[in-house]
């Protein structure tokens, strides 16, 4: 599903040369729940944005679902981004003054879904993300944090992506409502969904089967928790 | 995708209300300040050409000359020059002209009982309706055998007629005094309203024969108007009483001529230059409220965008195109500029329509107006909302995200 190999990636910024990843490889199976760990700095964000289609490595290559990413150009990262990747940001990231509805179809714009599929997709995503129905229309700036997060998780899901890509998707939560959210992700993997979760506090990470730990550019760890 | 596109676009110009209006105020002051200011401009430059135009039809006007005694001059008009001989010959001899009628006009204090008043007594023949566009409310203008007679009749202009007989009266076959000499008035003229200096409602005719007995005391006329057959023959008609008069007054050189003649084509072109002066004042006003217009709409249109960044990046992190989002705040500025336009364009209307309802100003708004100040703000707002956004559009959608 995934396959990362030797991952490099260099920022340059002015005369300073910054190397985020020093050759990082990994595969990840489908149906696997991965969590990325790594204080800040590790490199784990960059990671997160190339396995998200958001940024190309400098070098190495890139194989999600198939596809060779690593060389792709800005519409058709766009194009992967729609298609195979769902993402949850730390800040939810919803548009704000905009109904619930139309954040979640905001994935489908410009394709030749109608309307009422659309809508039906929607429903049914968030549905799948523990959204209570009676806040369709809602807006998005009505909401708690924790029903933000699920609006955001019932985005991610509604083009039935290939991997659902968390970054710090507890990061504004407090304890109890990160476990529900947690939770969440823990029932879309139980049916059958792939997700990956970058995150820095190990708690969270817990949720997850397998960790990969990130520290200086380079993979620490990889453990799997459960078998 | 279209049909997205046109959702996508409302969506996001009424989810913010405040946002949007001020875009578009900017748009409708600029707009709307542009054509009023230039409607009333050009509404002035019509309003005083109208009223040259109703001092007569095709004029010509002939003044006697400087009057020079020793070397000394006595300033143009002094001269008595111009007799009833050569009103009489222009009447007879010159093709071109279709109506003569000279004038004798010097202010008299006049009375009729109790009141009095000081204004200009112009003794005149009864062409003088013809030539110089006037026409006659109550009663009846001077007759041939009136001017024949020497009749001691006056023909009152209505401002004349409110400060002796009192507002609206009807003085006809009532007496004044003009200079001591008892008239009777036999008819009033339709208001006119002032024609440059001189305001032809506060007139006093009566017939020349009149004036030249009881008043003047000699035949020479102040000034004499003639009527050009057609607009196309203003300019012969000119020449011809020049050089008739040059003859009649057995002068040579045409630099050394005892009188002037300018007609009514110099006047307007005198008037049009000094309203045109006028008019560019009003556009180029009008033209810094554009430009302060377009400034407003620039801002407005940065700094949404600006605060727009992470809602582009959004976009394109959940995998939108470049394009859609280009086309998409294209769409939003264009709707934005063609309201707004729309807006100031009636109110620009609307309130050149007050200025000449409450101000009695004319006014009179040019597509010109609307055009440029239309292009320009919608030029503005295009260009600002577009590019910017073009720009955000073009960043990584992580980088776009993170904009604060």
């Amino acid at each position: 599903m995934i396959e990362c190999r030797d991952l490099v990636k260099t920022y340059i910024n002015g005369d300073v040369e910054t190397n985020a990843l020093k050759g990082v490889s990994f595969e990840i199976k489908e149906g696997e729940f991965v969590a990325i760990i790594g204080p800040s700095g590790s490199g784990k964000s960059t990671l997160m944005h190339i396995i998200g289609a958001l940024d190309t490595p400098t070098s190495g290559k890139y194989i999600l679902d198939g596809h060779e990413v690593s060389s792709l150009n800005d519409d058709e990262l766009s194009d992967i981004r729609r298609t195979k990747i769902g993402f949850v940001f730390q800040s939810f990231n919803l548009l704000p003054r905009t109904t619930v509805m139309r954040n979640v179809m905001l994935p489908l714009l410009y394709s030749n879904t109608s309307e009422k599929e659309r809508e039906q997709r929607a429903l049914e995503s968030l549905r799948y993300a523990g959204m209570d129905e009676s806040k369709k229309n809602n807006l998005s700036n009505q909401l708690s944090g924790g029903q933000m997060q699920r609006v955001a998780i019932a985005r991610a899901l509604i083009n039935n992506p290939a991997i659902i890509l968390a970054d710090e998707p507890t990061g504004n939560l407090d304890t109890k409502t990160s476990h529900i959210v947690m939770k969440t992700f823990q029932d879309l993997n139980a049916k059958g969904h792939t997700i990956i979760l970058i995150t820095h506090e190990e708690e969270i990470a817990n949720f997850a089967e397998r960790v990969i730990s990130i520290r200086d550019g380079v993979v620490e760890s990889d453990v799997v928790k459960k078998l | 995708m279209f049909i997205d596109l046109l959702k996508e676009t409302l969506w996001s110009l009424t989810g913010n209300k405040v946002r949007s209006s001020l875009t578009m105020l900017g748009i409708v002051i600029g707009i709307a300040s542009v054509i009023a200011m230039v409607a009333i401009g050009q509404g002035a430059q019509s309003s005083i050409s109208a009223s040259i135009e109703s001092i007569g039809s095709n004029l010509i006007i002939v003044m006697p000359g400087a009057q020079r005694g020793g070397g000394i001059s006595a300033g143009r008009g002094s001269a008595e020059t111009l007799t009833m001989d050569d009103v009489n010959a222009i009447a007879t001899q010159v093709p071109d002209v279709k109506a003569v009628a000279p004038e004798v006009s010097r202010r008299y204090q006049i009375t009729a009982g109790g009141n009095n008043t000081n204004t200009q007594v112009v003794g005149t023949l009864p062409t003088y309706l013809d030539v110089r566009n006037v026409q006659v409310d109550l009663g009846s203008f001077i007759s041939t055998q009136q001017v024949q007679a020497s009749s001691k009749v006056a023909v009152l202009g209505p401002t004349a007629r409110d400060d002796l007989f009192g507002t609206d009266a009807n003085p006809v076959g009532q007496s004044i005094r003009v200079n001591g000499v008892g008239f009777t008035v036999i008819g009033v003229t339709v208001l006119k309203g002032g024609a440059g200096f001189t305001n032809p409602d506060d007139y006093v005719y009566i017939p020349i024969t009149t004036d030249q007995h009881y008043l003047a005391g000699n035949s020479f006329v102040s000034d004499i108007s003639a009527a050009a057959t057609s607009p196309d023959n203003i300019a012969a008609a000119q020449q011809e009483v020049t050089d008739l008069l040059l003859n009649r007054h057995k002068i040579t050189d045409p630099t050394q001529a005892d009188f002037n003649i300018l007609n009514q084509a110099d006047i307007i072109s005198t008037a049009s230059s000094v309203t045109g002066t006028f008019t560019a004042l009003l556009a180029s006003i009008a033209g810094i409220s554009l430009l302060v217009g377009g400034i407003g709409i620039m801002n407005m249109m940065l700094t949404t965008v600006t605060e727009r960044t992470r809602e582009i990046g959004l976009r394109k992190a959940v995998g939108v195109r470049r394009i859609y989002i280009n086309l998409q705040f294209l769409a939003e500025a264009v709707v934005l500029t063609f309201l707004g336009g729309f807006i100031g364009i009636i109110l620009g209307w609307l309130m050149s329509m007050l200025a000449s309802h409450f101000l009695s100003m004319t006014t009179q708004v040019s597509v010109s107006s609307i055009l440029l100040a239309f292009g320009v703000s919608a030029a503005i707002g295009i260009i600002f909302g577009f590019y910017p956004a073009r720009r955000a559009a073009a960043l990584s959608p992580i980088e776009a995200l993170r904009y604060e």
